[in-house]
């Protein structure tokens, strides 16, 4: 022991600085941790697992979430939701348009990631890339989606009768397993660009750039507890994202009949919005639309009393 | 002040035990350590369920809120059928009389705060004449609050004396003595506050008002448990715990039940002995208690607020 001490301390010079590069340096390796309610907690279960990659390499030590990491994201979740919903839709979009700018500026290391979980190079970079400029695109609408889907709607009584959308409240996701940073982008920013707040299982066999992003959430000036990633099975957990009887809405974006039978049954319970996104390409533009903002919204219908305007010849 | 003939026999409070504060940190924080699970889970939720004083103490309070709270106390959530009404109900004395009646026979008590609640900053014939109104519009039980300036001034025979009052103008009412554990300042007062509390007629000791921060926490409730247990073995005589303010959980409230159980045992653990002080508590066991007969996480939403 004391020898190994020595010999490193030969390649210091006595101004500090290193001499040679022939002592190798132990590295300082990231432990990937949840993020809930702004908080980056170990998983309350104790459990991990293992992913690798194609090459049988053990990429991290990765939480194996369990639903009452799940309860207490739900609760961090709900809790966040009346300021995040209250917040003017401008200043949601420049929350979401700074995202962008921390995820901008941490490019590389995501690129490093999805390197490390098989992405070549190229591919890598390109979907940093659409993963910025998506943020971007969302930002853009976060205060114009509502002039487009609200109405005046034309009624033979003398009232204003107008609808408009409003947030649904909590959403729980569980993202696309293939991508592990576009899907998961592709998928938060619609939910929150509307003034949901939301719970999200990262993909299992590439979580790293979800836990990255989760710090990249917590320099953009989002209050905690309006996005929570979790990481785990969706085989184990799938079922509690849907029975919860406080989320409002699930959003799935998987191909697995069985899952999406069990949603389908479960969220009859307290009548949830579920949304299917198993054939979206998220490469493309069918990645992307106010669409995708409108499934976690619900429409609000305002009668209004007014002065008998039929009656006097208006045009209502 | 001149030690007279009456006075003769009281213990010199300065005199209760020291209180080592870290111990009794660590000692409580141990019985959050338990695991309590299914069956016990449910029967223990159950239990705080019906150890609850359900409570509204605020200026805005109307006849309805009261009548409404009443109906809560009752029908607590009645989409499940076993569970247990709450123990009391903890309005002014201006309320009394509405609880009374909205109870009707339904066994639930209706306990009034009194003698100046909350600062207690009034002359004593006001307090004694504060209590006599509660009493005689028909509260069961009397939560009086100590004069914790005079308690501070080392006035102890005066905190003494004046529970000793209230307790006779209670009649066959149970008096709770609040300590108001926020104000006292250390462990070692809180104790020597529960001992006068004690020997004074208390039938219960309550940590607070619910108006001051910090409210009831465990380590002030494991000092006044202790003081319980040593007064009863020197007196034979069973006094009645109540935490107030700031357990909204249930969780918490059955790391309380644990601390009850092994501190006094068994025979504290029930309404007659043990009461939690609280108002968003009851919904929060309801929602537990539901989600152990269903499986299913709840949501705030399908509970009546009160």
């Amino acid at each position: 022991m004391e020898k190994a001490i020595k010999k490193s301390s030969l390649s210091i010079s006595e101004n500090g600085l290193e001499k040679k590069s022939s002592a190798k340096r132990l590295e300082v390796l990231k432990t990937y941790k949840i993020y809930i309610g702004g908080q980056f907690p170990r998983t309350e279960s104790g459990r991990y697992y293992i992913p690798t990659n194609a090459a049988g390499k053990k990429l991290a030590n990765v939480c194996l979430s369990s639903r009452k990491d799940f309860r207490d994201a739900v609760v961090a979740a709900r809790a966040a939701f009346g300021g995040w919903s209250g917040r003017a839709a401008f200043n949601r979009s420049q929350i979401l348009y700074r995202m962008a700018e921390m995820l901008e500026g941490r490019k590389s290391q995501f690129i490093d990631e999805l390197v490390q979980q098989d992405s070549p190079k190229a591919k890598a970079e390109k979907e940093v890339n659409l993963s910025i400029d998506r943020l971007i695109y969302y930002a853009g609408w976060c205060d114009k989606f509502q002039q487009l889907f609200s109405a005046v709607n034309p009624v033979a009584s003398s009232h204003f009768n107008f609808s408009v959308p409003e947030p649904t409240g909590v959403v729980s996701v569980i993202a696309p397993q293939a991508d592990g940073l576009l899907g998961l982008v592709s998928v938060i920013a619609p939910v929150i660009a509307g003034g949901n707040t939301c719970i999200i299982l990262a993909s299992e066999t590439k979580p790293l750039c979800a836990v990255t992003f989760a710090e990249v959430l917590n320099s953009s000036d989002l209050p905690g507890g309006v996005v929570n990633i979790l990481t785990g099975k969706p085989s184990e957990l799938a079922s509690w994202f849907v029975d919860h009887m406080d989320v409002n809405a699930t959003i799935y974006c998987e191909n697995n009949s069985e899952i999406k039978k069990m949603i389908r049954e479960k969220s009859a319970m307290n009548l949830k919005r579920i949304t299917f996104y198993d054939k979206v390409n998220w490469y493309t533009f069918e990645g992307q639309s106010p669409y995708f903002i409108m499934d976690t919204q619900e429409i609000k219908t305002t009668w209004h009393p007014v002065e008998n305007i039929a009656g006097a010849g208006g045009g209502y | 002040m001149p030690v007279t003939k009456d006075r003769i026999n009281l213990p010199d409070f300065n005199l209760s035990p020291r209180i080592d504060q870290v111990g009794v940190e660590e000692r409580a924080s141990r019985f959050t350590k338990r695991s309590i699970k299914k069956e016990s889970k449910m029967n223990g939720l159950k239990l705080v369920l019906n150890m609850i004083d359900l409570t509204t103490l605020e200026g805005k309070d109307t006849d309805g809120k009261v009548k409404q709270l009443c109906y809560k106390a009752m029908h607590p959530h009645d989409a499940v059928t076993d569970i247990p009404t709450v123990a009391a109900i903890c309005v002014y004395p201006s309320m009394v009389r509405v609880a009374k009646k909205a109870l009707v026979d339904s066994g639930i008590k209706v306990a009034s705060v009194a003698t100046a609640f909350p600062s207690g900053q009034a002359p004593r014939d006001i307090k004694i004449r504060d209590t006599r109104y509660a009493v005689n519009e028909g509260a069961d039980e009397v939560d009086m609050v100590i004069s914790r300036g005079k308690f501070h001034a080392g006035e102890y025979n005066f905190v003494f004396d004046e529970i000793a009052a209230i307790k006779e103008a209670c009649g066959t009412a149970r008096l709770k003595v609040i300590l108001e554990t926020g104000e006292l300042g250390t462990f070692d007062k809180v104790r020597r506050a529960s001992d006068i509390a004690m020997l004074a007629g208390a039938d219960f000791i309550k940590t607070s008002t619910g108006k001051i921060q910090p409210a009831a926490t465990m380590p002030v409730t494991l000092v006044m448990l202790e003081a319980i247990r040593d007064f009863y073995y020197k007196t034979g005589k069973m006094i009645g715990m109540k935490p107030a303010g700031g357990i909204s959980k249930s969780k918490l409230a059955l790391h309380y039940l644990v601390m009850v159980k092994e501190v006094l045992g068994e025979d504290w653990l029930n309404n007659e002995w043990f009461r939690f002080g609280a108002s968003s508590l009851a919904n929060d066991v309801l929602m537990q208690i539901v989600k152990e007969k269903t499986g299913l996480y709840q949501s705030a939403n399908y509970f009546s607020v009160d």
